[in-house]
């Protein structure tokens, strides 16, 4: 971290706190800051980074929590940033560009994407702006990951309490175990609210100007926000994100017929519920819905559930996550009309068969949760002024998310992240990309690899993957000529998901024999999103199974079911790298 | 590091790969002579809940030649996928089932032919038999079913009556007049594993919507109304084919009706007996296996009576005594062959029974198991039946029916009268090899044996 000597008493205790983990981290804080009114503060700030894909440097900056509470701070932590952040845009000046800029960047949308790209960009002295339309923090934590996070933590537990047969396993007794939707609701949105907070302060804090308003851009270097606010930056980040995708013919109401925005405010629970979609959002939603005592019925186009998962994975999710559960479905159908309950009707889903087009089926449910995925949000951006078309409303951009004109050719200074250029609609994703444009723009070629970005749905248990499925990498090794292996291993040989009594799942490795290089890896189990990551890490860093398999791995952990992994996996003699010099200590 | 730790907390190292599980099919040669060499293969019960299996794909296709020991089908479980692997060589002539069908367990998938002559032998079989076969012909049939029939609206509403649901909410309002079911799907899942059907449940849930609990009342309710008419779960007065067992009952029977066969009874008293089987019941000793013991000796004594006559020309004296003996299981009867039961000792022999019994009872039975047998035994004594008349099973010579052993007043030789144990037997046999004088030495024989036990424990 780069930090001027005037600032480096607060860069000590910030850079210091991160390493002291979980509770204790809590309890530090809050007795050196002696302040009551921001024990409710600070929990949070964790759960922050866990949620939404944060960086760790909003982190290093956890004090702006302890900044709130303590005047002083407050007032002078901001103020160094910005003054720190003139000063780059001054000596830019001075290099001999010909035109003052107001920024140096400007991020359109302030979601998760835009703030991580913020944090960045200031941690590299740009002088930052970002716009918002709505609310800070976009759809992950207003409408997305964030509150569906906070249903699913309710949910796992519920159906953890209305399982006998697992309570029992442990010797526990529980009685009638029940819920309060208002109450579930609420912690949903009061967790909503709790992290566009953190976001916010956070990014007020390292000095980033929020500007209030739409933002549309004008012409090259120019954008304007609310009615008539114009202010130029060198360059241009949009960050626009998504909303949800609602197929023609289907009326939603918003409360019979609904998409996940109003799902996640939880304001009725009904008896039956069809999902419209059984991707992650919809799967999420049937394990919120099922928890709280609905039944479940799903409509999927392709002509299997849960397409996109690894299909071994899918498999063994079906049976574990569809079949035992109150969730029937129909697939190879698409729902051409919804109409929402009105006059003692039911909602009524009229189904065509995907192929023959040929009507199938009605439907007479409760209610409809419309999960059929998420459409761009481009619209009125301004698009047209630098003549950028999109196509079917997404920004075109290459592999260093520059946008692509009309003409095929780059638009300078202008970049595109996350939902908006839907190479990989993931709030973590858009952060990254965030975080590479600004590694660009401050000098250093950046190329990130979307196949190192892990994704994770948080049913119980969870599904998380990371680069190529098995038919994918096969393909992949037909083209390209190079042989293809995959090892497995159960949640059943884990000593820690035994003690827990959730031995169900599966780990997949799916890598090349030849020079130890992992292509894919997926999960379904206990933990499995929080597992992951050890895999990604490898994928991004490079790492070879003959070099991670020598890892230590603490005893009995989760982690070991991808130690097993590593260690099952058998890479050709030739390919062995040597570890690297063993250090002496 | 874990390696040093103690090994009892780590995980095995193998990693546990589902899909090399391989499970061996269940082949039943068939008992008719004629098919001898085409078998069933029957689909495999591969877990203890396993009720049906999906096919997921054949390995082998039709006409391939098969070792035993290989891969021919992977099958879906409630819990997994697993390979299966034949127990035979030949030559896959038919499969029955195609893959995303589903089979109940136990019921045939395909059928293996022992050599490339038999296939086109077996495919007509399986075209006669009209085999179930993939769900897209189930689902034309079932659908030039509904288009024949009228939808029974009459006796819905005379179903609607009992379960006292008011007339408004007995239909759902969007069911089209009951033509379409509206039941959430929790309610489809239960009626299906009740096996109840949802076109006679009247629903009570929203818009009188089939919920869960119009299920369970209908699977709980029925049960004491219906009981005059018959047991729960048969739908009466419908057509129900045969099972693939049912089938080939029906084959043995009908071809038994071309041997010339005679009954001999005789009353056999058993106060020995089960005083021999009081002393050593506790030692596991059953009373079949001293029944088939008996019977056995007394074979060895009379071996006319354990041979067969297969062409009306000539017949064998089987050089081995294996006493069958019927059982009734689940949905039929299988006889579970006591191989050489004049020469195991009867502890061995009351093992090997209880344990083909478990087998039969699992649907495990390997074919030299039920289809061996030599003489069989068929004992109806339990359900207090004192006396009957059993069918010669073909390619036998002779069937001995067992009634009960009950306490009948006797005139004993020394001019008393006393109370005995006393059964009847009766055996069926084939007149062509075994005249009445040989039964009637033979049934002398095992009076004999029986009322003097000692020789069954040796």
């Amino acid at each position: 971290m780069h930090c001027s000597a005037a600032f480096s008493q607060a860069a000590t205790s910030a850079t210091a706190v991160p390493t002291i983990s979980g509770s204790r981290h809590v309890g530090a804080l809050h007795s050196s800051s002696s302040s009551s009114s921001c024990t409710l503060l600070i929990p949070s700030k964790p759960i922050n980074l866990r949620f939404c894909g944060l960086r760790r440097e909003a982190f290093g900056f956890s004090p702006s929590a302890f900044t709130r509470c303590s005047n002083s701070q407050r007032v002078r932590l901001p103020s160094r940033r910005r003054f720190k952040g003139s000063n780059v845009s001054a000596s830019l000046g001075d290099n001999g560009i010909p035109k003052s800029f107001d920024y140096d960047l400007i991020i359109i949308g302030a979601g998760v994407g835009g703030h991580g790209a913020a944090l960045h960009a200031v941690e590299k002295g740009l002088k930052t702006a970002i716009i918002e339309g709505d609310v800070v923090g976009g759809t992950c934590v207003n409408r997305g990951c964030v509150p569906s996070k906070a249903l699913l933590a309710v949910s796992g537990r519920m159906r953890e309490l209305q399982s006998e047969h697992h309570m029992k396993a442990l010797g526990l007794q529980v009685h009638a175990a029940g819920y309060d939707r208002q109450g579930v609701a609420d912690h949903a949105n009061n967790l909503a609210t709790k992290i566009r907070n953190n976001l916010t302060n956070s990014m007020k804090a390292l000095g980033v100007d929020i500007l209030t308003g739409v933002g549309t851009i004008l012409g090259p270097q120019k954008v304007k926000f609310g009615t008539d606010n114009i202010v130029t930056a060198k360059d241009i980040i949009i960050a626009t994100g998504s909303v949800p995708f609602v197929p023609k013919g289907i009326e939603v109401d918003g409360k019979t017929v609904i998409t996940s925005d109003h799902a996640l405010k939880l304001e009725f629970v009904p008896d039956w519920i069809a999902i419209v979609g059984s991707g992650y959002i919809g799967l999420e939603f049937s394990d919120v819905y099922t928890a709280l005592g609905s039944e479940v019925t799903f409509i999927e186009a392709l002509d299997q559930l849960m397409p996109g998962f690894d299909p071994e994975i899918g498999k063994l999710a079906q049976r574990v996550l569809i079949n035992p559960r109150k969730i029937d479905y129909h697939t190879g159908v698409f729902a051409t009309k919804i109409t929402p309950a009105k006059d003692g009707k039911p909602v009524t889903i009229e189904l065509i068969d995907a192929k023959t087009k040929e009507p199938k089926d009605t439907l007479e449910v409760d209610a409809a949760l419309i999960a059929t995925g998420r459409a761009p949000f481009t619209n009125g951006l301004g698009l047209e002024n630098i003549n950028v078309v999109t196509q079917r409303g997404f920004v075109p951009v290459d592999e260093r998310m520059r946008v692509i004109d009309a003409n095929g050719n780059l638009v300078p200074h202008l970049y595109c992240i996350g939902d908006a250029n839907g190479k990989m609609m993931l709030a973590h994703a858009a952060s990254a990309q965030g975080i590479s444009v600004v590694e660009q723009v401050t000098g250093r070629d950046h190329v990130l690899n979307h196949l190192s970005i892990p994704a994770a749905c948080f049913t119980h248990p969870e599904i998380s993957m990371v680069g190529l499925t098995e038919p994918q990498a096969r393909e992949k090794a037909e083209k390209e000529g190079f042989e293809v292996s995959v090892v497995k291993t159960s949640f059943k040989a884990n000593t820690k998901a035994l003690a827990e009594n959730e031995g169900e799942g599966l780990a997949k490795l799916i890598y090349r024999p030849d020079n130890g290089e992992i292509l894919g890896v997926h999960i379904f189990g206990l933990h499995a999103a929080d597992l992951i990551h050890e895999a990604s890490n490898a994928i991004a860093l490079g790492t070879r199974i003959q070099d991670i398999k020598f890892a230590v791995h603490a005893h009995p952990t989760l982690s070991e079911v991808l130690d097993e992994l590593f260690k099952a996996a058998k890479v050709k003699d030739h390919a062995s790298n040597p570890v690297s010099e063993p250090v002496a200590v | 590091m874990a390696h040093l730790l103690q090994t009892t907390f780590l995980p095995s190292s193998s990693p546990l790969i589902r899909r090399n599980q391989t499970y061996i099919l269940r082949i039943s040669g068939s008992r008719t002579r004629v098919n001898a060499k085409i078998r069933e293969i029957f689909m495999p019960a591969l877990s203890s809940t396993m009720t049906e299996g999906k096919i997921v794909s054949w390995v082998r296709s039709e006409g391939d030649k098969l070792c035993k020991g290989e891969s021919v089908v992977v099958v879906e479980s409630d819990k997994a996928d697993m390979d299966v692997e034949t127990f035979y060589d030949g030559y896959l002539a038919k499969i029955m089932v195609d893959e995303g069908g589903v089979a109940s367990v136990g019921s045939a998938i395909a059928l293996l032919a022992e050599s490339e002559d038999e296939i086109a032998e077996a495919q007509a079989k399986a075209a006669a038999s009209g085999s179930p076969s993939s769900p897209s012909s189930e689902t034309s049939n079932s659908a030039a079913v509904v288009a024949a029939v009228p939808h029974p609206q009459p006796e819905k509403v005379k179903l609607a009556e009992p379960a006292a649901v008011t007339v408004g909410s007995a239909v759902h309002p969007a069911s089209e007049g009951g033509k379409r079911i509206v039941a959430s799907p929790y309610a489809k899942k239960l009626a299906k594993e009740l096996k109840v059907e949802l076109a006679r449940v009247v629903g009570s849930g929203p818009k009188g919507r089939i919920v869960a609990k119009d299920v369970e009342a209908a699977a709980a309710g029925p049960a004491a109304s219906v009981a005059a008419a018959g047991p729960a779960g048969i739908e009466l007065a419908s057509v129900v084919p045969f099972t693939t067992m049912q089938g080939a009952v029906s084959r043995n029977m009908v071809e038994s009706l071309a041997v010339p066969t005679f009954r001999v009874g005789y009353t056999i008293t058993t106060d020995a007996l089960d005083a021999l089987y009081k002393k050593i019941k506790s030692k596991g000793v059953t009373m079949t296996a001293l029944l088939a013991k008996a019977t056995a000796l007394a074979l060895v004594q009379h071996p006319v009576v354990n041979s067969s006559c297969r062409d009306g020309n000539s017949f064998i004296y089987n050089s081995s005594i294996n006493i069958a003996v019927a059982v009734a299981v689940d949905g039929g009867l299988i006889t579970p062959v006591l191989q050489d039961a004049d020469k195991a000792d009867i502890y061995t022999l009351s093992r090997k029974w209880k344990e083909l019994v478990d087998k039969a009872r699992a649907k495990l039975l390997q074919p030299h198991e039920y289809n061996t047998g030599t003489f069989t035994l068929s004992n109806l004594g339990m359900f207090g039946v004192d006396r009957f008349d059993a069918i010669l099973p073909p390619g036998t010579g002779a069937i001995m029916a067992v009634g009960a052993s009950e306490p009948t007043v006797v005139a004993t030789k020394d001019g008393r009268i006393g109370m005995k144990n006393q059964m009847q037997v009766n055996v069926t046999a084939d007149h062509r090899v075994i005249y009445g004088a040989d039964l009637a030495s033979f049934l002398q024989t095992l009076a004999k044996i029986i009322e003097d036990p000692r020789d069954l424990t040796f």
